[in-house]
């Protein structure tokens, strides 16, 4: 990561916004229904373009898998090896690539999950936290 | 289509460290070992199908080569798929050659991570995924590791088993980047890289071009080409979505692409005398191994344990040692060692070698194509 930290657009602005105010937000389609997460501007189901609402997350969700990396193939990332990568799929179906705020060890696939914003670079990740 | 057409000659450059080449010098030196060894002149070549360089991308990169070789083809382009691009290549050659659209093909592909450029092995695919540490293929792979470690309970020595195959037979292949074989020892005492994945189940990074002539038997035989070895099918599967959105990890459109280019080739798993799995990681080669129909799912370790992945047992794997020991390249060594094998001359050979199947693979596991040759 460079000092501008992450791109932010027209289209993902609504997501970031949304995050800085504590919430995780995914786009659904106003035609099919359809739910996802990145970020796009045509439905991945049924096509249609600029036609979906940004849906607050309930925040549970689980780990489909994860990985440590004990190298830092990012500069920026030297401080915080060993450090884990999570996808986490959320209890209305989008997934997304995370951190855990936990300590590895303690991680496994199924393990259910909290979100748990965090201000990092220039934006609020959506990190998670094992359910309480 | 079945054997109808043949790959008639093999080039490659040395592997490892080049430093100061261009990719464009390579793939010269590798067309033209492949052309002395089919035997034919450059000026018969009027298809020039290139993979494109992953570490420094130009445009029209097809033509650069071309011009190069000093040939004026009807056929050149460069594709983006990924490893699984070369296999790609091989069948579009065929089928290209098939329409009556070209005659007598070159497949090449060089680059030079090693001494050049490799950042792309390393960055992140956007600046959302750079904020999590998310980079990497290491990564992407290292996910699908974990989730066949949670499906099926793979043990540390299952993916050992793998690395331990190739590192044996790099061992006492002469063209092999790193020839030192591997015990499980020394697997289990490396250091995590992405975290379930040790050293050893990461492949080699190299600098290093490869190329094949492709025509028709017919046009073998009239050339008096001394070694050409068909094909006898081919077959390509796209799982397309990234690894965070693939609704099963352990799973990839391999099952696809083996079972399109069995059914082209008219036998199945049980008739296959090698195989030259790409194992960019180890799990690559394992999921191949199941996903082919040779093992069960989370039966590879205790398949390969017997012994039977090495050359003497009844499926050997990267009979020279693969992406984890021979060369890093994107596949096209394990074409040319399936050449090698079918020709009876490779460094571990195969007894009567007379089915090998490939496999290429590219993306975080998104793109496959299978090739198989006989006699």
């Amino acid at each position: 990561m460079d000092e501008s930290g992450i791109e932010i657009t027209e289209l993902t602005k609504p997501y970031w916004d949304s995050l800085a105010g504590g919430k995780l937000s995914f786009q659904t389609c106003r035609a099919c229904a359809h739910k996802w997460l990145p970020a796009r501007d045509t439905c991945p189901n049924c096509l249609a373009l600029d036609d979906y609402d940004w849906t607050p997350a309930s925040g549970r969700g689980h780990v489909v898998s994860w990985v440590v990396y004990h190298t830092a193939f990012d500069p920026a990332f030297k401080a915080r090896v060993p450090y884990n990568v999570a996808i986490v799929e959320l209890a209305e179906g989008p997934r997304l690539i995370t951190n855990l705020a936990t300590p590895n060890e303690t991680i496994k696939v199924g393990l259910a999950v909290d979100l748990a914003p965090e201000p990092r670079f220039n934006v609020t990740l959506p990190c998670f936290k094992p359910a309480s | 289509m079945r054997g109808k057409y043949v790959i008639a000659g093999i080039g490659h450059t040395a592997y490892g460290k080049l430093p100061g080449r261009t990719t464009v010098s390579m793939n010269v030196e590798a067309t033209r070992n492949a052309l002395r060894d089919a035997g034919i002149e450059k000026a018969l070549v009027d298809a020039v199908l290139v993979k494109a360089p992953t570490s420094a991308r130009e445009m029209v990169y097809g033509q650069l080569v071309s011009e190069a070789l000093g040939v004026v083809p009807k056929w050149s382009f460069a594709v983006d798929q990924g490893g699984a691009a070369n296999v790609s290549l091989i069948s579009i050659a065929c089928m290209g050659i098939e329409a009556g659209q070209c005659d007598v093909a070159v497949v090449c592909y060089a680059d030079n991570p090693r001494t050049g450029n490799r950042a792309f092995m390393g960055r992140a695919r956007t600046s959302e995924a750079g904020a999590f540490g998310w980079a990497a293929a290491a990564g992407g792979y290292g996910m699908i590791h974990q989730a066949h470690i949670a499906e099926y309970g793979t043990r540390p020595e299952d993916f050992a088993a793998i690395a331990m195959a190739c590192r044996k037979h790099g061992a006492t292949n002469p063209d092999a980047q790193l020839k030192a074989p591997l015990t499980l020892e020394a697997y289990l005492a490396a250091p995590f890289v992405v975290e379930p994945m040790r050293r050893d189940d990461i492949c080699l990074v190299s600098d290093g071009a490869a190329a094949l002539i492709i025509m028709s038997e017919k046009r073998a035989r009239e050339l008096k080409v001394p070694a050409p070895v068909p094909i006898l099918g081919f077959g390509q599967g796209q799982t397309t979505t990234e690894v965070t959105q693939r609704p099963k990890l352990t799973e990839s459109m391999a099952k696809v692409s083996a079972k399109t280019a069995f059914d082209m080739a008219g036998i199945g798993p049980k008739d296959v005398d090698a195989v030259q799995f790409y194992d960019c990681f180890t799990v690559v080669a394992m999921m191949a191994l199941e996903e082919y129909g040779f093992c069960k799912p989370g039966q590879v370790g205790a398949f390969a344990r017997e012994g039977r992945l090495e050359v003497g047992g009844d499926l050997p794997l990267n009979t020279s040692g693969g992406l984890l020991s021979e060369t890093g390249m994107p596949g096209l060594q394990l074409v040319m060692e399936g050449v090698r094998q079918v020709r009876g001359t490779a460094a571990n050979q195969v007894k009567n070698a007379g089915k090998v199947v490939v496999s290429n693979q590219g993306g975080q596991m998104q793109t496959h194509a299978t090739l198989i040759l006989g006699a």
